[in-house]
């Protein structure tokens, strides 16, 4: 790359400045870790502590345990896995159709699906909540997976990647020779839509972990909590303990920290092509 | 749709003919069948919950007995407009996403700027700025609730150490919208940085080289070339923030421990959603809830057409 093209090599000026970015973006979550190695009652004091304590074994239990934090968890996981899976799937099969397929009413159903992409979900969610309570799923998880599988954005991202990944001429070549619907998806479709699925998949994954206000409405501290209700819990004084608090924010946090950290090249790529493309 | 015709143009007329009916493919139900599993459920929790708040923002619901509901015209409507709460958390909701999002996607395209250049170590650098994106509404706001203490935070400690006396972030009006619009800013800054380094990355060369042999400099190289090619990834990002401003819960919520729903002891940082869901989970009043969700509906609708209208009316939308 010549300089020309706006790409310059990083001066020192560059490095200081991203490595205060860097640190900023940074700070706030090891200062939860530090945190939650302390006690409620050195937190209450000033200046802050800024250097690990003793107290991190026990918080964290006590977040694991009174804090419901170890439920959480793996309800979350459950939850997340299901929802990440689920878009994917369903995403896929609407978004090869409205790709590479003729059928009445594509227009108009695409066109749906595309004007709901500026709608807040938070709008729905009085009736959501109506519907959910008469069948009896309040503190049950398929109450926050059910809805978040709609992704207007996975539609319309897997149909973009799709046109443009699977020629045409190779589905004819498949239909000539006789092969059907479940054929062509998995010989042709799957493989064509495998990047766009993995980056459609991890984006969910991280929403679904990180959603909030349905799942606070949905769900209870006591029932059946994701990690967000759990925090929600603890941070309106469900364990009055600021230091376990902080625990229980560090172990919300951490799983979708390590997942940065291994797949950090993949995840990179996911925002920028999932922006690109959406 | 060019590849639409380009796909008939492929097909032999002749072949279609001869093919043999009821292959799963050629048969009429495949592509139902494919759009159905996504339809059911986007009609199931997109499209009835949308037409039923609308439906429901005409009744008097109680969250208790929501069977007993009864029908009260506009009352819902005409409730807010003279409800001071509501004009509070509008301002508010307003206000906390424009210290949000403006500072937000300003920082936004200077990161995208730096991390253009080359670097070394460009993925750490890309990783760390996702770290906020991947932490939650709520570890992120519990931390920031500790930094903005009014007598043990670091924030008033550091304000200290370089002699400027503390700030009551959670009780001033001013102060504690910043602090609440701060942790916003932290989540999406690195997130939005990476979508204008991608957009920025579709920026063909040959413009900077013409740019460059026409003298321009740096500075002028991004205002003539790069921003021009931002501007679809700008709408986006825009876009993404206005509807997250306008729900904008989890942060007003968890600021302050006390608080719960009311947003400060004065309503300070109350938003839209907060109201919302006050008066539907606090208050038990589901029909003004679902009458705030209208109204939240409509400020989108309105600060859309009101971008629209600004750009002339010809530019592109987000999608």
């Amino acid at each position: 790359m010549s300089a020309a093209d706006g790409r310059e090599r990083a001066g020192w000026g560059t490095y200081l400045l991203l490595g205060a970015f860097t640190v900023v973006s940074v700070f706030p979550l090891l200062w939860t870790a530090v945190a939650a190695s302390r006690t409620s009652g050195r937190l209450a004091q000033s200046p802050p502590p800024f250097r690990f304590g003793r107290n991190l074994g026990r918080n964290l239990s006590v977040a694991w345990t009174e804090g419901g934090m170890g439920e959480a968890l793996a309800n979350t996981a459950l939850v997340a896995g299901s929802v990440a899976l689920g878009t994917v799937v369903l995403s896929t099969l609407a978004g090869f159709a409205f790709a590479r397929l003729r059928f009445r009413f594509r227009g108009a159903l695409l066109l749906l699906v595309g004007a709901t992409l500026l709608v807040p979900p938070q709008l729905g969610v009085v009736p959501l909540y109506l519907v959910i309570a008469r069948l009896g799923w309040t503190d049950q998880l398929q109450a926050v997976v059910l809805p978040s599988l709609v992704s207007a954005f996975g539609v319309l991202y897997l149909r973009q990647h799709l046109v443009e990944a699977l020629p045409p001429e190779l589905l004819e070549a498949a239909r000539m020779d006789g092969a059907g619907t479940a054929r062509v998806l998995w010989h042709l479709v799957l493989p064509a839509a495998r990047p766009a699925m993995a980056v459609l998949g991890t984006l969910s994954f991280v929403a679904a972990w990180n959603d909030f206000f349905w799942p606070v409405l949905a769900l209870t501290q006591t029932g059946n909590p994701t990690v967000q209700v759990a925090l929600t819990g603890l941070g309106r004084g469900y364990v009055p303990d600021t230091s376990v608090v902080m625990a229980g924010a560090l172990l919300g946090t951490l799983p979708l920290l390590v997942v940065l950290a291994v797949f950090g090249r993949q995840i990179v790529g996911g925002v920028m092509r999932g922006a690109v493309k959406g | 749709m060019t590849e639409e015709t380009a796909r008939r143009a492929l097909v032999p007329v002749a072949a279609e003919r001869v093919r043999p009916r009821g292959r799963p493919l050629r048969s009429r139900a495949a592509p139902y069948a494919l759009v159905a599993p996504f339809f059911l459920l986007f009609a199931a929790f997109g499209l009835f919950p949308l037409a039923a708040t609308a439906w429901l923002s005409f009744f008097r619901v109680d969250l208790t007995a929501p069977e007993a509901r009864q029908w009260a015209g506009a009352h819902n409507y005409a409730r807010l407009l003279g409800d001071e709460f509501f004009w509070n958390a509008l301002s508010n909701t307003v206000l906390i996403g424009l210290l949000a999002t403006v500072p937000q996607l300003l920082l936004a395209l200077g990161v995208a700027h730096l991390l253009a250049a080359r670097l070394r170590g460009r993925l750490f650098f890309r990783v760390a700025a996702l770290a906020p994106y991947a932490t939650s509404v709520a570890a992120a706001t519990l931390v920031f609730a500790l930094f903005y203490g009014r007598d043990q935070g670091m924030v008033n400690w550091a304000l200290g150490v370089v002699g400027l006396s503390p700030v009551d972030w959670q009780n001033g009006p001013w102060a504690s919208k910043f602090a609440v619009a701060s942790i916003v800013l932290w989540r999406w800054t690195g997130y939005n940085a990476l979508i204008y380094l991608a957009a920025m990355g579709t920026v063909p060369p040959e413009l900077y080289e013409a740019a460059a042999l026409d003298g321009a400099g740096r500075w002028r190289r991004f205002w003539h070339v790069t921003l021009p090619g931002l501007r679809p990834a700008l709408a986006f990002t825009g876009a993404v923030s206005a509807i997250g401003a306008v729900q904008l819960f989890g942060e007003p919520l968890l600021f302050s421990s006390g608080a719960g729903a009311s947003g400060g002891a004065d309503h300070q940082y109350q938003t839209l959603g907060l109201y919302l869901y006050e008066q539907g989970w606090v208050n038990l009043h589901l029909g003004r809830a679902a009458a705030l969700a209208w109204a939240m509906l409509l400020l989108l609708v309105a600060g859309f057409g009101l971008v629209r209208l600004v750009r002339g009316g010809r530019g592109r939308g987000a999608r």
